[in-house]
């Protein structure tokens, strides 16, 4: 198992590196993310205030997003050099592979989010002191379960065609647990009267959904990446 | 000409359920005071719904089944030719 | 196996010319009177929709696993046919709902959410093997499981919103000239869907082995 985990913090080792290189990944989604905030600020501001739950929904709504965008781009990066398949011929078990993977992106989406949910609560007026640390969990939770899911459709995607297209359409519909999870519990916290309880129960859910797509994510990856 | 009868059945479908739909959706619905003595709800007539929903289900059904049978038809008879073909055909190229 | 498809399909055709003369004479729903009689049909469809995503997610892990593409077969043929019931549930349920609650739809519901969402899978499980290019059976294997496994987590993350959907506790409370003829109905959808499973599996099969015809051919 150990050997698991380090093959897999290798892997997320060096496409870190790789991304620190030119920071590509990392500049464009922030500033997608960026511009997502900005769409939803026309729709969602009406006489100078937001509507309520606004804030929750324009969160997700720019991490859902820009994250599609980073894994996108994260496996073209592979596929253009062929490295993927290097990677899989390399000599590491596939769930090794697929956790290296998930870990680098979810770096990468963590980062993205340090900026934006600050953004977002100076822009929106959210309550993000209100309880840090039930936010902090609800986000980093949703996105581990957005990264598990995505990271495996994007994987099996490299080699199909029209995979730019077919990534949002497969991984939408897939993610709608989480994303309503995410966003009713950060609605929770964000509203006029919070219900913490209500939160609560949406970060223990959110904490399964991760647990189960992980998990069967992990299963299906061997299979799937099989040359 | 393969291509385009699923488009023509598509058509069709939709166009039955635009047609009912539309005769429940533009009616008026403007507020109207109640008469006394008027079972309020049921100013809404059930019948075009009903029946829009019952020719829906009933035309894709008939739809996919024709359409199913159509390509299993073709496919089958292609595949008979390709393998006559196969049997007799020269094996040199 | 094919053999059975035209003997089923004839079944389900006579149990579907009566099921309109059954629904007919069923007694009317109190409180929503005519608009009612739309359940027995989108109730069967449901439930054939729910069948036919579990068909396709366990056909999908054979397939994963296994290897065997019968298996394949049988899932691509079940999610077309889990989208095409799933559409007559999408259709037929707004229907009701415009007169029952006065709209056509509402998100308020669990029911018609996950119904929505799980269509969505299936459309774009259909997506990428339609586009997909080829290799794409595997990928949508993957897809069809993790739709499978979808259902509970949807329904719960969407049931813990707010429901307002008659409950499914309904089908077991319901007065016995009712229920007969919604099991009826249930029974010609089962029939009707065995068949038309059986139909579109060889017609994928025979695609299958055409394509190996053909590639033979050229050889």
């Amino acid at each position: 198992m150990s050997g698991v985990l380090r093959a897999a913090w290798l892997i997320a080792r060096k496409d870190l590196r790789v991304e620190a290189r030119n920071r590509e990944i990392a500049y464009t989604t922030l500033f997608f993310a960026m511009s997502c905030v900005l769409i939803f600020a026309f729709a969602f501001i009406v006489e100078g205030q937001p509507l309520a739950d606004a804030a929750a929904g324009i969160l997700w709504v720019a991490v859902t997003f820009s994250g599609t965008l980073a894994l996108g781009r994260a496996f073209e990066r592979e596929r253009q050099s062929e490295t993927l398949r290097a990677l899989l011929l390399a000599p590491v078990e596939r769930a090794a592979i697929y956790l290296g993977k998930l870990l680098a992106l979810l770096t990468l989406m963590i980062g993205v989010e340090l900026v934006i949910v600050p953004v977002i609560g100076i822009l929106f007026a959210a309550p993000l002191a209100r309880a840090p640390w039930l936010l902090a969990s609800l986000v980093a939770t949703g996105t581990v379960g957005f990264g598990a899911v995505g990271t495996l459709f994007a994987a099996m995607l490299v080699r199909a065609q029209s995979r730019d297209v077919l990534l949002p359409v497969l991984l939408y519909p897939m993610v709608a647990p989480v994303v309503i999870a995410g966003v009713r519990g950060t609605a929770a916290l964000f509203a006029a009267e919070p219900d913490f309880a209500a939160a609560g129960t949406w970060l223990t859910m959110l904490v399964f959904f991760d647990a189960v797509f992980v998990t069967l994510a992990l299963w299906l990856f061997g299979p799937v990446m099989r040359e | 000409m393969r291509t385009r009868r699923p488009l023509v059945w598509l058509a069709l479908l939709t166009l039955v359920v635009l047609a009912g739909v539309s005769a429940v959706a533009f009616q008026d619905d403007t507020f109207k005071p109640l008469k006394p003595g008027d079972p309020g709800q049921e100013t809404l007539p059930a019948t075009p719904l009903v029946f829009v929903a019952y020719a829906f289900v009933w035309t894709l059904l008939l739809g996919y089944v024709f359409l199913l049978w159509r390509k299993l038809g073709r496919v089958e008879r292609e595949l008979a030719e390709v393998n006559a073909r196969l049997r007799t055909g020269p094996r040199t190229p | 196996m094919t053999r059975v498809v035209p003997f089923l399909l004839v079944i389900a055709a006579l149990m579907f010319m009566r099921a309109p003369f059954m629904i007919d004479a069923a007694p009317y729903e109190s409180t929503m009177g005519l608009v009612q009689k739309i359940f027995y049909f989108h109730v069967p469809a449901a439930i054939t929709t729910f069948l036919s995503v579990f068909v396709c997610g366990i056909a999908s892990a054979i397939f994963l696993v296994r290897r065997k593409r019968m298996a394949d077969h049988v899932a691509v043929a079940a999610a077309e046919l889990a989208v095409l019931f799933g559409l007559m549930v999408i259709v037929t349920g707004p229907l009701w709902a415009r007169k029952a609650w006065g709209v056509w739809w509402t998100w308020g519901d669990a029911r018609l959410v996950m119904t929505f969402v799980m269509w969505m899978v299936f459309v774009a499980y259909l997506l990428l093997r339609k586009f997909g290019g080829p290799g794409s059976e595997v990928l949508a294997a993957a897809a069809g499981i993790f739709g499978m496994v979808l259902v509970p987590f949807v329904y719960w993350s969407v049931n813990y919103w707010r429901t307002v959907h008659p409950s499914t506790d309904v089908i077991r409370t319901l007065p016995p000239e009712m229920s007969s003829v919604l099991s009826w109905c249930i029974y010609s959808f089962f029939v009707l869907y065995a068949a038309l499973l059986l139909l579109r599996t060889q017609l994928e099969s025979h695609r299958a082995s055409l394509d190996e015809a053909f590639l033979a051919l050229e050889d």
